[in-house]
């Protein structure tokens, strides 16, 4: 029952009391006016009709009932509503008006209220002009430096002191998509994360040592204490780590920006060293393919040394045999033989060798794979610029992927290109790419003319010339740093001559799709870092008693076959995002079907869009769930209806062993925590209420970006009613009258 | 009586030089050609200096140097070692174990039959 009905009802009950009385004074007035007979008669009369009085008075008390209901509804319930309305419109953020409705006062009242909130939103966004010019160029910087990190073609993570990542790059993502277990699953998402800690992937006893000895070398006053770490992750791949100590220029802010006295110097030189380690900067390298080619690189040197000497020492021991002359002939012969065994043995291995090391040879100069087809689009652009003549493509192979240093490459193709319109005056170039055994083959066709064997050289062996820019390559250097040849040809049939380029292909032709970023095109400017975190002091109270704001929390949905676990209904898909430190962290999320292993009711196909098509060969329950497991560790779970989700999610315990035992929160009953008095509490009426625009509805991971938001905008709103920590979250949602309603 | 000599090597190709060699320079030459078959000849045939390889196959010649210096019985057989190995870090494991002497693949023959007939002139310590 609502609270405000029982003033509703206290109105009513007085109400009553008084027509009683009125009743009662009304009747004893007339009574004391009559004589006694008339008493008598009216007594007899009314003797038979108390029951009717009665009655009149109860429908009077009707009457008077109903007004009341509408007068509470007009005058105190719309209020109330428009009262936590208003609240809402207090903690916006951004645009948030009230509807006005109801009596023309409160339409008057919710226009006031509008008009109040829109000063209100005008001097914030003066405010905050002012704010965002005077914080603009830190947060500039910052964003630089997320930035530049993003781009690095190194794994970068920074961590605090107690190893929760607060920066991480594209890269680092990828490093670690590598160390996922199932890297298809979640792409990496459950291991690295901002807040997660670098001790699930990392031996945390190797780091701790690193940080030691950083500290150590800190306390020394080193100039730059650095540690270098070579690691086996828990998938098996060698991660070679350096790690850096960021520190907090503590001392300076303390002295100030001016000119300090002389005799400071050496107390700010003693300050300097003793700067306070905020966090480490780690350097991600997998070494584990470098590891390889060292060893292969080994074992071909000792191959050569070592097998070598053992042929010569054969090879010796024969010949110094064969210098005797009083050698018989059947034994010559044997000598003989070994002579000619070990030198073939020789030469093989000598073979061997040379066709191996090419492969190393090849990797020395820094070539970058390629997509054939943007190579030969680039020179295309290029040539077509610089040679005075259109350029065509033609026959252009679009599944090949190169190995190439395109921009020497492009060079060449330009310079002789640059040489055949001015002095071959040639009209029209081509170029063809094709795959050719193990290399491709890249070829520049032209018409006309052929030219000499002594052009073709000396074009090859001349430094190139590209207008008035001189370059100390000569076109031989670019094909020998392809590891790589080129020729001239002629095509009789077709009357046309070509230089031919063999060039390398990407070994391992999946290789470049590792490079593919990660959620391309989700944003232009990824969450991948929250500095935040340098301050946060965690593990010195229970979680239970820590902010909401400076939790880590999973909010995540999941699609069923139906609303009955018990009768078979099961998952098929699960979502999820992260909410750290009150941000939502869209990059950091986890999406996936699920094959229920029995048919989708078509019933419920509308629901949720997700066909028996769409999650045939999707890995099954089994299979997902430890991952997001491990998407979810140490976060709090948040869902819409939350005991839905968990109540699929725990009647898989049994079967796989895996338990989310972390705390729950529910935004429905935090929702009603928050409104007591809105009718609806669905997440389309939520989030209308907090002008959240709904897309990606009933998908999992658009319900959980949407709850998201929604436990973004519900935090600030708990908080005004002083629930600040995880416990008193849990115990208001317990008390709402939802919380009794059984699913 | 001329010295008995044991030539432990899995490389046909220098056995049969070294066997040719050191017969004409007029030893008692037989030939093992795994460290197993070696350190049973050493035991049966008692040689007074075993030529012994390195790398060779079930037990290399560490395993059989090591095993024949531990043994009493044998323990006084001159062992010069061969190998293809020439890190510093092999000869000094080698004559850790026990080897009298040792030689890098490839070597003078000259030189390897001078060093057989100095350490058969010498006595063992």
């Amino acid at each position: 029952m609502k609270r405000g009905d029982r003033r509703l009802w206290a109105a009513i009950a007085i109400a009553g009391l008084v027509m009683a009385l009125w009743l009662v004074l009304m009747s004893a007035i007339v009574w004391s006016t009559l004589s006694a007979a008339e008493r008598a008669a009216v007594a007899e009369v009314l003797a038979g009709r108390t029951g009717l009085v009665f009655v009149g008075w109860l429908v009077g008390l009707g009457g008077v009932s109903l007004v009341m209901r509408v007068l509470h509804r007009r005058y105190i319930a719309a209020p109330r509503r428009l009262l936590e309305e208003t609240r809402v419109v207090l903690e916006a953020r951004g645009l948030q008006r009230l509807k006005p409705r109801g009596t023309r006062e409160m339409q008057a009242l919710a226009l006031a209220v509008n008009a109040l909130a829109g000063q209100r939103d005008a001097l914030r966004s003066d405010m905050a002009t002012q704010v965002a010019q005077v914080s603009g160029h830190v947060q500039q910087e910052k964003d630089r430096l997320a930035a530049l990190m993003a781009e690095l073609d190194q794994s970068v993570l920074v961590c605090n002191l107690a190893g929760r990542i607060l920066l991480y790059n594209q890269r680092a993502r990828q490093t670690f998509r590598k160390l996922s277990a199932d890297p298809q699953l979640a792409e990496g998402a459950e291991l690295i994360g901002i807040g997660r800690s670098l001790y699930a992937v990392l031996d945390p006893e190797v780091l701790a040592h690193a940080f030691e000895r950083i500290e150590q070398a800190v306390a020394r006053g080193d100039a730059r204490p650095a540690a270098q770490l070579v690691t086996a992750s828990l998938g098996g791949q060698l991660l070679r780590v350096q790690v850096s100590p960021v520190r907090a220029r503590s001392g300076r802010a303390a002295t100030g920006d001016g000119i300090e006295p002389a005799e400071a110097a050496p107390h700010t030189q003693a300050q300097k060293q003793t700067d306070a380690i905020t966090g480490f900067v780690l350097m991600l390298d997998d070494v584990t393919a470098r590891v390889e080619a060292d060893a292969e690189r080994d074992q071909l040197l000792h191959g050569l040394t070592e097998g070598s000497r053992a042929s010569l020492a054969n090879l010796q021991a024969a010949v110094d045999m064969l210098a005797y002359p009083d050698i018989e002939p059947p034994m010559r012969e044997r000598f003989l033989a070994v002579v000619r065994d070990e030198v073939r043995s020789m030469a093989q291995r000598v073979s061997d060798l040379a066709a191996r090391s090419t492969q190393s040879l090849k990797t020395r100069w820094p070539l970058e794979d390629m997509r054939g087809a943007d190579l030969v689009a680039a020179a295309q652009r290029q040539m077509s610029a610089r040679c005075g003549c259109p350029v065509e493509l033609d026959g252009v192979d679009p599944a090949l992927w190169l190995r190439v240093d395109s921009f020497t490459l492009i060079q060449a193709l330009t310079y002789l290109g640059s040489r055949l319109v001015d002095e071959f005056n040639v009209r029209f170039l081509q170029l063809r790419l094709a795959a050719a055994g193990a290399h491709a083959q890249l070829d520049l066709v032209w018409t006309g003319q052929a030219m000499s064997n002594e052009t073709v050289m000396s074009w090859e062996m001349d430094a190139m010339r590209l207008g008035k820019q001189n370059t100390p390559l000569t076109v031989r250097d670019v094909v020998e740093r392809h590891g790589g040849e080129m020729w001239f040809e002629r095509d009789r049939v077709r009357h046309q001559a070509l230089f031919r380029f063999l060039l390398p292909l990407v070994a391992d032709a999946r290789a470049p799709m590792a490079e593919k970023s990660v959620h391309d095109g989700v944003e232009a400017r990824p969450e991948f870092y929250d500095f935040d975190l340098f301050q946060s002091s965690e593990q010195t109270r229970a979680l239970e008693d820590r902010p909401l704001l400076e939790l880590a929390f999973t909010v995540f949905d999941t699609e069923t076959t139906g609303l009955n676990p018990m009768q078979g209904d099961a998952i098929i898909q699960i979502g999820a995002v992260r909410v750290v430190h009150g941000k939502l962290l869209r990059q950091e999320r986890f999406e996936q079907l699920v094959d229920p292993c029995c048919s989708i009711p078509a019933a419920s196909i509308p629901i949720h869009g997700i066909t028996d098509e769409m999650v045939a060969g999707q890995p099954k329950i089994a299979a997902v769930l430890p991952v997001f497991h491990t998407f979810a560790r140490d976060s709090v779970l948040v869902a819409h209806n939350a005991a839905f989700d968990m109540r699929f999610l725990q009647l898989q315990e049994a079967s796989t062993g895996i338990a989310f035992l972390q705390p729950v929160l529910d935004t429905l009953l935090l929702s009603a925590v928050v409104h007591p008095h809105q009718e609806s509490h669905r997440l389309d009426a939520i989030a209308e209420r907090f002008n959240l625009p709904v897309t990606g509805r009933h998908t999992a991971l658009g319900d959980a970006l949407m709850t998201a938001e929604i436990w973004l905008r519900l935090m600030p709103l708990l908080a005004a009613q002083g629930i600040h920590t995880l416990r008193q979250a849990r115990e208001a949602a317990q008390k709402t009258y939802y919380a009794r309603l059984k699913y | 009586m001329s010295h008995k000599i044991l030539i432990a090597d899995d490389e046909p190709n220098i056995v049969v030089s070294l066997e040719y060699l050191l017969q004409r320079e007029g030893y008692e030459v037989s030939v093992a050609v795994d460290g197993e078959a070696a350190l049973a000849a050493i035991e049966s045939g008692r040689p007074d200096l075993v030529l012994l390889d390195v790398m060779m196959p079930i037990k290399s010649g560490f395993e059989v140097c090591s095993s024949v210096r531990a043994n009493p019985a044998i323990a006084h057989t001159r062992i010069l070692m061969l190998t293809a190995k020439g890190r510093d870090t092999d000869l000094a494991k080698g004559m850790a174990l026990g080897a009298d002497d040792y030689l890098t693949k490839p070597f003078a023959t000259r030189e390897l039959v001078d060093r057989v007939a100095q350490m058969l002139a010498s006595k063992r310590p």
